[in-house]
């Protein structure tokens, strides 16, 4: 069958055999996109965390046969070295990757989450933020969520201002 | 020899561990010198590297931008090593960081570390030949360079891999071109490292941009053209043996190409990842098991007393029973690496070559694994490791390049194949289960008398693919199990400590600082109950116990430090308390101070101040990078993680039921606090795990009266 979605701002129309097969192998298999990475397979700790229509979904766990017409945001869609997300910025300003295998699905999760809440609290971070990261970077994330939300905040200031 | 054991029985009757008859059975491990010298240096590691290739141009590559290649012999997993490597090779060279780009050597192409990653040795151990290599690539550049200008190499200068003399200038790009025959000089004198711009520097990790774009660097991630995906079975009980397969079904399954069955294992290969998973569970599987283990079966076998005994430190006296002897029993859990990507490899074999992509830490022996099972030359086996999505490791056993590899020859195409998060869980290479019995005896004066650590673990070195299984008829003790298992307070007259080992049913082998943290945390958890019983504070007790040499004098300068900086105070304020504890691992020294307090039944850590002396920081930021997240991963083990073996199977087998910790489980702030106390990098990706167990368990004593002895702590 074919299902026809966004991804990363395109349209694109995939030929799938099982509409179950989950939306994180046909993002990494089929449309070469390995940034949204394989860790559970069973939506326990957020490795495959990506954005369909802005919500953070675990795509281990999200059969494609759902995603049709919706609009899919993988890591490679969130931002480029040329212009990053502020999620992305501020990753690089707190110099947060270890590994790095998680990371994706960490900076997927926080930019929904800012798109929900702007500024979050400490609080707000610790009930959504419930990725794993083995390498334990945590300290270093909730600084740069934190950040991220600072430059989000930076960033739309000055449109009030004009408005 | 140790052949010889006590009866579990004899043991409880005796009431514990008396200082002669159980001793006495334990070989000394320090009267052999080739012991005591391996012992010595798994206690304290400075290896040298050890690689496969020492000319300078296996190492580096000048590319026609006029920028270096660097071959790294190491794999990088997060702890950074590439880009102190960078650092290191760039201040030699005379280019700029951003010149520098670091990928891994492969078994074709570069020098390749003999043995493995891992020990904390990657930028300790390159050190010195890495800086010595760069440099004696410059001078040979520059060479080049004097001839083919016509002047004097002595009148060059160079900056950012422009070599200059008055006007004329050429770039090393130029220089090397076209140079069929290379003159290597003898090593130049390397630069003082005041005049380094790099090394030294808290500059930003080289792969950030690569990790925070998602782009294709792991093992997971690598596609071969014409790429099959394979599936291999594993058996959900310990021990288990294949007994009969039936194929049929799963032969007819959609995608499948080929159901391959050899001695050792029997796997499938598909179009699909999917189509190899569901045509592997479609096999029909009898398997043989003797005994379905349980989790107390294994703590049974693991208590002091029943495995093979060995004396690691043996000065003065040990404890004889009596009333005065104040002693403790302590135990850790089977532990699981639960590295976020899973075990994987793609493999192409073709005639008499193999090509295996694979994120592993033991490059070197994948290869040769690969070319003896495959009966071919170990030159024709290209090993290209990849970035790995952590290591901690569990990627020090990487035989499934091996079965790859058969599939891969069996079908005439590259196979693709990892492991399922379950497999993962269940056939992980585990920290071991310890036990350990502590006891000592103070002085009048409130001192240490006398102290004795008997420690049991399954095997970590021992057994695993490093360290065969022989090593312990020549090494006598684990050298991974005793990490951290000696006295490290060396002013107390009389010590002993005594490693047992104990074979476990299923296997167990290198997790991050090895025995550290289960062995810092009895010894430390012991030393604050001994200052408690001396009516002492925790800081100046340690400090007294202490040995004026080297090692002692850098180990009271992080307590010092770590109490200072954190204002550590020994009563409990405003529902927090603080928690102190001290190790030394590889040589590297780490204090800790934790702040705790009780939510419910929650043990809830506020800040963590953590005193490191790891010599040279070559890159400060990630030193402390690699401190701040060896403490939450110690916090998680102490406080959260745990395998437990039931009806024969290991369990959990997924996130979630396997607790681990998580953003709302990390302290809101992590102090760290470098110090040099010597003049060169040591140790850093494991020593800052070992203080923090017992630090918060001490703290835990300190607001309950209550001291936990087991881990993962828990209140109730």
């Amino acid at each position: 069958m074919n299902i026809t979605f966004h991804i990363n701002g395109s349209s694109q129309t995939v030929a799938i055999a099982d509409e179950n097969t989950p939306l994180l192998w046909v993002v990494r298999d089929l449309l070469n996109l390995k940034g949204t990475k394989f860790g559970c397979g069973k939506a326990a700790c957020g490795a495959c965390t990506l954005h369909v229509d802005g919500e953070a979904v675990r795509s281990c766990s999200y059969a494609i046969k759902f995603a049709e017409g919706k609009h899919v945001t993988t890591i490679e869609g969130l931002g480029t070295k040329e212009s990053p997300h502020p999620v992305q910025q501020a990753w690089i300003a707190e110099i947060v990757p270890q590994c790095g295998y998680c990371q994706p699905g960490f900076m997927m999760a926080t930019a929904a989450l800012l798109e929900k809440i702007p500024n979050p609290t400490d609080e707000d971070i610790d009930r959504n933020i419930i990725n794993v990261c083995r390498c334990a970077t945590y300290y270093r994330m909730r600084k740069a969520i934190h950040r991220a939300a600072e430059l989000n905040a930076a960033n739309v200031e000055p449109e009030s201002e004009n408005s | 020899m140790a052949k010889k054991r006590i009866s579990r029985r004899k043991f409880l009757v005796r009431g514990g561990l008396g200082a002669l008859g159980v001793l006495a059975v334990g070989t000394y491990a320090f009267r052999n010198p080739l012991r005591r010298s391996i012992l010595e240096m798994a206690n304290s590691i400075d290896l040298p590297y050890s690689g496969s290739g020492m000319e300078p141009m296996v190492w580096f590559e000048v590319t026609q931008e006029n920028n270096i290649l660097l071959h790294s012999p190491k794999v990088e997993m997060g702890q950074g090593t590439f880009t102190s490597l960078a650092q290191m090779a760039a201040d030699e060279l005379e280019v700029s960081l951003a010149q520098i780009q670091v990928v891994h050597a492969t078994t074709a192409t570069g020098s390749i570390d003999a043995l493995s990653t891992g020990g904390s040795t990657s930028v300790s151990g390159l050190w010195q030949p890495l800086r010595e290599l760069a440099a004696t690539m410059r001078e040979m550049i520059k060479g080049e360079a004097a001839k083919k200008m016509a002047i004097d190499s002595t009148n060059l200068q160079i900056e950012n891999g422009i070599i200059t003399a008055g006007d004329i200038s050429m770039t090393y790009a130029e220089a090397v071109a076209n140079v069929s025959e290379w003159e290597i000089p003898d090593t130049p004198t390397l630069k003082d490292i005041k005049e380094y711009k790099f090394v030294g520097k808290p500059l930003p990790r080289i792969d950030l941009e690569a990790k925070v774009f998602g782009d294709p660097i792991f093992g997971m991630d690598v596609e071969m053209p014409d790429m099959l995906y394979g599936a291999v079975v594993r058996p959900d009980k310990i021990g288990a043996a294949m007994a009969s397969v039936d194929s049929t079904k799963a032969e007819t399954m959609p995608g499948v190409v080929k159901v391959i069955q050899e001695d050792d294992f029997v796997g499938v290969v598909a179009r699909s990842l999917l189509e190899a998973e569901n045509a592997k569970e479609a096999l029909e599987i009898e398997w043989n098991v003797s005994k379905d283990w349980q989790t107390a079966a294994i703590v049974e076998m693991l208590k002091v007393g029943n495995g093979n005994p060995m004396i690691l430190q043996k000065k003065g006296g040990g404890v004889e029973d009596g009333e005065d002897t104040i002693s403790l029993e302590f135990s850790s859990p089977i532990g699981a690496h639960a590295q976020l990507e899973p075990n994987g490899v793609v493999a192409s074999v073709e005639g008499d070559k193999a090509i295996i992509k694979i994120s592993t830490q033991v490059v070197g022996i994948t290869r040769k694994e690969v070319a003896d099972r495959l009966d071919l030359d170990v030159e024709n086996v290209n090993v290209i490791p990849t970035y790995l999505g952590g290591g901690f490791g569990r990627r020090l056993h990487t035989p499934h390049a091996v079965q790859a590899a058969v599939m891969s020859k069996a079908v005439g195409r590259p196979v693709k194949y990892f492991f399922t998060r379950k497999e993962e869980f269940q056939h992980d290479m585990f920290r071991p289960p310890t036990h350990h019995m502590l006891k000592g005896k103070l002085t009048q004066e409130g001192t240490i008398d006398t102290i004795q650590h008997d420690f049991s673990s399954g095997g970590v070195a021992i057994g695993s693919v490093l360290l065969p299984s022989a090593a312990h008829a020549i090494l006598g003790a684990d050298i991974g199990a005793i990490r951290g298992g000696f006295c490290q307070y060396g002013a107390i007259p009389n010590i002993r400590t005594v490693t047992w080992h104990v074979d476990l049913p299923f296997a167990t082998s290198w997790w991050r600082s090895l025995g550290l943290l289960a062995n810092t945390f009895a010894w430390e958890s012991f030393m604050d109950e001994l200052a408690m019983k001396a009516g002492r504070n925790p800081v100046e007790f340690r400090l007294a116990h202490i040995q004026d040499d080297q090692a002692g004098a850098r180990l009271k300068s992080v307590i010092k430090a770590a109490a200072e900086r954190s204002g550590y105070h020994d009563t409990p304020q405003n529902g927090r308390a603080m928690g102190f504890a001290a190790s030394t691992d590889a040589g590297t020294p780490c204090a800790q101070v934790v702040e705790v307090s009780i939510e419910g039944d929650e043990i809830k850590v506020h800040k963590v101040t953590c005193a490191m002396d790891p010599g040279i920081a070559v890159n400060p930021d990630q030193v402390r990078a690699q401190c701040e997240g060896a403490i939450i991963m110690g916090m998680s083990a102490s406080l959260f993680e745990k395998m437990e073996v039931v009806d024969g199977s290991l369990t959990p087998t997924i996130y979630g039921p396997y607790e681990m910790a998580l953003m709302r489980h990390a302290p809101k702030e992590i102090d760290v606090v470098l110090l040099q106390g010597i003049d060169k990098p040591g140790p850093v990706g494991e020593p800052p795990l070992g203080p923090i167990g017992a630090a918060i368990a001490n703290a835990v004593f300190r607001l309950t009266g209550k001291r936990l002895t087991a881990m993962p702590l828990k209140l109730s």
